[in-house]
């Protein structure tokens, strides 16, 4: 039985927890709503971009004369993923439903016979898959420095995912972040970069290319990549506000729960030793 | 008064421009080329270079790097990599661009046309004077 004095303290404790997660859930707020305009803000260009690139490689089809980008090198044996998860913890299952699905994905493509190689990106995914894959890392990219991510950072990862593409250590590179859908819902997503996948349209295509659409589409997929990932981190962004939002509202609610239980206890025992010294002096008076 | 077309700047990041405009001059890869109303629908890759566009206020003029053009019947959309107003363009941003693009030419496979874009890029600085 914890003394009145114990309780005092843990309900002071429990309080400033309180504040600290509400502080928490506010700035996560602020910050979901610029990470959400970021993301709506650039998605103009990425659609733009996919519907271009579709109606291209349709046109170019992955015949042999097709990009590597678009048509891959033949192989399929070594997988490179990509594990985008956040710098900081605090938010909930965010990450460790990110790091749930590309594990999973690993162990499918181990279990085939496949190579596997991770990249990292943010931190706390690194330390998740540290125990079980570290040998399979090939990289990380630290964004921790980055207060918001712009399409350089995209870049500078896209750039190190095609040269290791170039360089013949990667055939397939997959993605993994979370797609915002809402605060309370982020869903982990798993996506194909290389060889690029385009949903099939058939446009006849009433365009004039120039140069020609082989080198146009050539100049495009690089971009197309670096814009696929920068898609990707700023869903994740807002996902990782969002997710810590949430997490953050619970763990305010919880701590409102305990406070109230605890005050509850308080207040019984404050009783309990009140009505315990009431008895010893009616009893020691009655016995005199 | 000319026939107008809608004019789209975006970049990744977000939407620059999206107005009126009679003409439109993109830096692609073959050449300069202007855009009017009625023009041949023509994709195209850019240049580092200026885009001027021609709109009822007057012209614009935007440095862009890589990028497409994707001129349709009714409007000139620019998809560059990076853009920026040219008036707010000081020396210190081009030599970051061009620092980048050095950059990007260490690196890139294709020597010829990272070289080509450093080049344009300096070729840039030359016409703009700074």
């Amino acid at each position: 039985m914890p003394s009145l004095k114990d309780l005092k303290n843990r309900i002071g404790s429990v309080k400033n927890t309180r504040k600290i997660t509400k502080a928490m859930q506010m700035v996560a707020a602020a910050k979901l709503r610029r990470a959400q305009e970021a993301a709506e803000a650039a998605r103009p260009f990425a659609e733009r971009m996919t519907a271009v690139m579709s109606a291209l490689a349709s046109g170019v089809g992955t015949g042999a004369g097709a990009p590597k980008l678009l048509a891959g090198n033949g192989r399929d044996q070594v997988h490179l993923l990509v594990v985008m998860t956040s710098e900081r913890g605090l938010c909930g299952g965010f990450n460790s439903s990110i790091v749930k699905l590309a594990r999973l994905r690993a162990n499918e493509l181990v279990a085939q016979g496949k190579t596997v190689k991770i990249l990292t990106v943010g931190k706390k995914g690194r330390e998740q898959l540290k125990r079980d894959w570290a040998q399979t890392f090939v990289g990380h990219v630290d964004l921790s420095d980055v207060k918001r991510v712009g399409y350089a950072n995209a870049q500078g990862v896209a750039r190190e995912v095609m040269a290791a593409f170039e360089a013949d250590e990667a055939d397939v590179v997959t993605i993994f972040y979370n797609r915002f859908q809402s605060v309370i819902s982020q869903i982990p997503t798993m996506q194909q970069v290389i060889p690029a996948k385009f949903e099939a349209v058939s446009t006849s295509s009433l365009y004039d290319y120039e140069p020609s659409e082989e080198a146009i589409l050539a100049d495009l997929l690089p971009r197309g990549v670096a814009t696929q990932i920068f898609t990707a981190l700023l869903e994740n962004g807002a996902s990782e506000q969002g997710a810590r939002m949430s997490a953050m509202d619970n763990a305010t609610r919880n701590a409102g729960d305990m406070i109230n239980k605890l005050t509850i206890q308080y207040n019984r025992s404050r009783q309990a030793a009140i009505t315990k010294e009431l008895i010893e002096i009616i009893s020691g008076a009655e016995a005199l | 008064m000319a026939a107008s077309l809608q004019f789209d700047l975006v970049s990744p990041e977000r939407r620059l421009a999206s107005f009126a405009a009679t003409e439109v001059q993109i830096p692609a890869v073959a050449g300069d080329m202007t855009a009017m109303a009625g023009h041949t629908p023509t994709i195209t890759s850019l240049r580092p270079g200026v885009l001027r566009v021609v709109g009822v206020d007057g012209m614009k003029a935007y440095v862009v790097t890589g990028g497409f053009a994707e001129i349709g019947a009714t409007g000139v959309s620019v998809l560059a990599e990076q853009a920026v107003p040219l008036d707010e363009l000081t020396p210190a941003k081009l030599d970051a661009l061009v620092a980048d693009a050095c950059e990007a030419a260490a690196v890139n496979p294709d020597k010829d046309a990272a070289d080509k874009a450093v080049a344009d890029l300096n070729a840039m600085r030359a016409a703009t004077g700074l």
